[in-house]
Formats: C-alpha cells, structure tokens, sequence
C-alpha cells in the first residue's frame, strides 16, 4: 500500500530538491484515502481532478521559481462545512443533497494563496453538532487506532484522516472542542484558535458565537504553518479580530522555562477521568516541568456549570441559525402537494438528522416565551462568570493544562442512545469556547493501547504561547511520531 | 425537575417548523425533560446583577468606504434552488386553501 505521507517539512524537502511533484503528492493522498477510506469513512468527497490540476499548477509556480508559501504544493483536506467555489458543501446533512457553493470561504481562499492542494472533504456530525462523527448522513468515521472505536467530533473525519496519513494536515471547526477532542481521540495535534483569528465567512454557521476554525496535523510546528496560512482580519467577518498574525512557526525554539502552567484544581479532583488518562497527563505535566515550567495550582471555581451553560448557548443560536434550511434557496426541497408551511416543514422534517432534531428544538424552547430569562439569559450570566474565572487564573499562570477528554476513544454506538451523557464527554472542552481562549490538543501517550490528549489553554491571541509548549514537549517526547496500525 | 409534555414538544416543534412522528414526540419530551434537569443546576449559581455575554468581543458595527464592489452574478448566487423562474426563487402558494390561478 502508499506509504502514509509524511510531514509537511519533509514533503516540502522533497517538492523542493525535485525528487516528488506536487501531483504525485496529490496521487500519493488519493491512493491511499481508495486504500483506506472505506474502513475509515473519513472522507465525504474527494477532488481528484480538481486537486491534480491545483497540484499541477503548484509545480509549474515551482519550476518558475515562484513558490508562493511552505504549504504550496501541499495536499490537504478541509471539513464538509467550508465551503470552496464549484464543490459540494454538505455538512453530512441530508438537507444540503446537491448544494454546490458558488462561492470559496476565506479560509480556502487563504489556502489557495498559500499553494496549498485541497484533496478533499471530510466526514463530520451533521452541522457539527455531535462528539463522535457518528450523526452524519454518510455514517462514522472509524479510528485509525481501533475501528470499532469513535474518531471523535464533530470534525472526526479531519483528525482522522491525518493520523491515517492520508493528508499531512487538515482544517475543522470547533464550537465546544470538536478539534481537540477528535485530535486527542486519534492521536493527533488540534488547535482551535482565539475566538475571531480565523474568518467565519464560508463556515456554515452552527453557533457564531462560538464557532471557530482551526487546523490539525502531527506537530506543533506544522500547526503553527497552518495557523499562520489561514488566520486574520477578514472585512467580511465582523468578529474577526483585527490584529496582526504573528511569525508563531519562526519562534518555535522549545524554550518554555520561565512559563508558569496552572492545573485547574476542579479537573484535577474530577474523579470521572479515567486512571490511564490521568497518570498520562500527569507524566506529560511533569515532562514540561522538566523542560523549565513552573507548575501551580489555579481555580476556575465555574467550571462545573460550563457543560449546561453551553448546551444552551449553542442550541438557542443553532435553531436561530438553521432556520435558514427551508428549501427555498437552496438545498434539497420535500416533495409536497401542500402550501409554503407544509414544504417547509417537510423539507426540514426530512432534512434533518435526530441530533439536529433535538437541538433545534431544545434551542427553541430555551428562547422561547417564558422561558427566555430562566434559560438563555442565565446561560449567558454563568458565562460572564466563567470568563471571569479564566481571567482570574491567567493573573497567576501563563497557560492551563488538563486532559482534553476525560477518556480515551468511546466504542461506536456506546453514546448514541443518551444524548447527556454524549454531551458530557466535552467536560474538558466547551469553556476555551465559552471564554473565547485559545486551546490545543497533543497526544500525550496511550492508555490500552489508544491516544491520550494532553490540553493546553491560554489567554486571547496566545496561540503562539500554545504552540510554543506544545512544541517544547514534542521536541523531549515521540508520542506523536507513533502511527496507528496499517493494518486498520 | 423540568416536566416536559408531549404537547409541549409540539408547540415547539411547530414554532421550529419540524412535524415528529408520536413516537419521536414522546422520545423528544423524555431527552428535552432529561437535558433540562442537567441544566437546572445553574439555578444554584448567584447571577444577581451579573451582565449576560452576547459575545465575546466588544462588537461594534464596521464602516467601510461608500465604494460600490463586485458581488456575485445573480444566476450564480440563485444557482442552487431548487424551483427557479429566471433569478427568482419559486415557491408553493403562500396563502393555505386558496386555488391556484
């Protein structure tokens, strides 16, 4: 079979001294998503004619002289809810059947201007609403590691496809850690970024005040490239932040002595984190001590209540956002012999998957009329307090760490009969959304034989604090060189 | 802990525009009356005077130049309806029981 690509360094070595073409790395990826991807289900579609061309174009910018960034010439995969001019956009939702975008995102037009090939979208939970990839039309996306096992989510394809080497990067979103937490599960490197430093324009909306897209690869470093690619200000995102990115990849140099870590105490004492997770923590904890950290305790005394504040927050503007589906403009529209409410009603009622369902209508109970102060409003109270509580901890440290999920990868089917305790698995996860800070997972080690993730958080636009921990312990650990088996 | 009733996830299923099946109507009543018994455990935090977050940035409302810019072409930003008559989208009679003509 291919050989798993390797890392973006690497292949750039390689496009550079000739001795592999962009399209044979755009061949290399296709061959090995035919070979893998009907045990994975990691892709939704792939753009094997679209990306040769991209890919042949980069080798002839190449052969000119006129590279445009390190990722020219590099394939990736980008999750099925960016959208990209002339493809489809799905969402893994039935809704979207046939929707072609007439339109890029700016995170593909970023892409573009960097030279970077996009081979393919990825398998996610229909409108990023699930933990596990397994609410998508096109059913779960497998784990590299154990196929009977989640691959996480909501963008599980992504994390999924780079620890299976078919991409040596890939693009998700994250509205409560569906980045990290599907990182961690396949024992890959996921970062999502400060709320607003990469534009929405493109990213079909879930809950915008909380989604944010970021990237996954095998290194910190490579993150850091990727970062660097597609953030900034967008004119066409009026919560994009209008900051500067800075040069994160250049500053890598595994120095983090003088960085002071805060263990939130309230994880640290949750007794529903499996051993094996926490001696892995634990150990990694001590490896960056090692590496010249201080380590101290720190309070995020709200940290209890951040679940319930976000399953409010995020269904209430998630029923206000998929309003839009009605099948008038585009779409796929229910067969009705009825008037305007009936199409709409079958339309949504056909569209929709259970999950989305349930959403939909819990965010609308929640603003409902009579209901609107004891639920949404109060949930929108408790996350002034949580935002307080991550302010007050980073007066006393410099970043937090904590285990991204409280356990290894879930079996499939394991959750999707209970809702809550589905929704529970983002303990560790939803409150970098609800403060808006910057988080990343790494793999840490394994616990029976399955990735742990390591979680770092920090303050608003520190990603390259971020990165620079997570770089520092790669450089002393191998954790995230291991692959998973090929005969998955 | 919240009582959810069947006739309650239809009230709300209307106001959403989805039409469940009985069974998915007694299967919603019993998660949605599951999930808001996890949440009530908000009621215990003191937010008394506590501003709620919207968001969190300061948002303020952009201005730009008063400079007209391309947009996208009309038959291509209408390209995905399902039902068209030029750049116009069609739909089913907007008024219930009224004949066609």
């Amino acid at each position: 079979m291919t050989e798993p690509l390797g890392a973006i360094a690497e292949l750039r070595a390689a496009l550079d001294t000739g001795a592999v073409s962009a399209v044979q790395l755009v061949d290399r990826s296709l061959a090995r998503a035919d070979a893998l991807d009907t045990r994975l289900n990691a892709f939704l579609g792939l753009r094997a004619e679209g990306a040769r061309a991209d890919a042949a174009r980069s080798d002839e910018r190449r052969a000119r002289g006129e590279v445009r960034s390190p990722l020219d010439g590099i394939p990736v995969a980008i999750k099925d809810n960016m959208v990209m001019q002339g493809e489809p956009t799905t969402c893994a939702s039935r809704i979207l059947e046939g929707f072609v975008s007439p339109y890029s995102s700016t995170l593909v037009e970023k892409l573009e201007a960097a030279g970077a090939v996009v081979v393919g979208r990825t398998n996610m939970d229909e409108f990023a609403m699930g933990s596990s990839t397994e609410h998508s039309v096109a059913g779960p996306s497998h784990n590299p590691w154990d196929p009977a096992r989640a691959a996480g989510g909501s963008s599980g394809g992504s994390a999924a496809a780079v620890a299976a080497g078919i991409v040596p990067a890939a693009f998700g979103s994250d509205t409560g850690g569906s980045i990290r937490q599907p990182a961690c599960f396949c024992g890959v490197v996921g970062m999502k970024p400060t709320y607003g430093r990469v534009s929405r324009w493109g990213l079909v909306a879930f809950a915008s005040s909380l989604d944010q897209i970021g990237a996954f690869a095998r290194s910190a470093a490579e993150v850091a490239l990727l970062l660097e690619a597609v953030s900034g200000h967008d004119p066409r995102d009026s919560t994009s932040v209008p900051e500067p990115v800075p040069a994160w990849a250049e500053a890598l140099d595994g120095d983090i002595s003088g960085l002071t870590l805060g263990l939130p105490r309230e994880y640290a004492a949750d007794d529903g984190i499996d051993p094996g997770v926490l001696a892995r923590v634990n150990d990694a904890v001590a490896e960056l001590e090692r590496a010249g950290a201080k380590v101290r305790e720190v309070s995020l005394p709200h940290a209890h209540t951040a679940v319930a504040t976000y399953y409010l927050i995020a269904t209430a503007e998630a029923s206000s956002n998929l309003a839009r589906y009605d099948g008038v403009r585009y779409g796929r529209r229910a067969e009705t012999a009825g008037g305007l409410t009936d199409m709409y009603v079958r339309t949504r009622s056909e569209g929709f998957g259970g999950e989305v369902k349930r959403r939909i209508l819990l965010g609308t109970y929640v603003l409902s009329a009579g209901y609107y102060d004891a639920y949404y409003r109060k949930a929108q109270q408790v996350r002034t307090l949580l935002r307080r509580d991550f302010e007050e901890a980073f007066r006393s440290c410099d970043a937090l760490v904590m285990p991204t999920s409280p356990e290894v990868a879930f079996a499939l089917g394991s959750r999707t009969e209970d809702p809550l305790r589905m929704y529970l698995s983002d303990i560790f996860t939803v409150s970098a959304n609800l403060a808006g800070v910057p988080g990343v997972s790494l793999p840490c080690g394994f616990s029976d034989g399955l990735p742990v993730g390591l979680q770092v958080l920090g303050p608003p636009l520190e990603e390259g604090r971020l990165l620079r921990i997570a770089d520092a312990y790669q450089r002393r650990t191998d954790f995230h060189t291991h692959r998973p088996p090929e005969s998955v | 802990m919240a009582d959810v009733s069947r006739e309650e996830v239809e009230r709300i299923a209307a106001l959403a525009r989805l039409a469940l099946t009985d069974a998915e109507a007694d299967r919603a009543a019993a998660e949605l009356e599951a999930i808001l018994g996890y949440v009530e455990l908000l009621e215990s935090v003191d937010t008394e005077g506590v501003e709620p977050t919207r968001h969190v940035l300061p948002l303020a409302t952009p201005m730009r130049d008063d400079r007209g810019v391309m947009s996208i072409d009309p038959e291509l930003a209408v390209a995905n309806a399902p039902e068209l008559a030029g750049t116009a989208f069609v739909v089913p009679k907007v008024i219930e029981g009224e004949e066609e003509g």
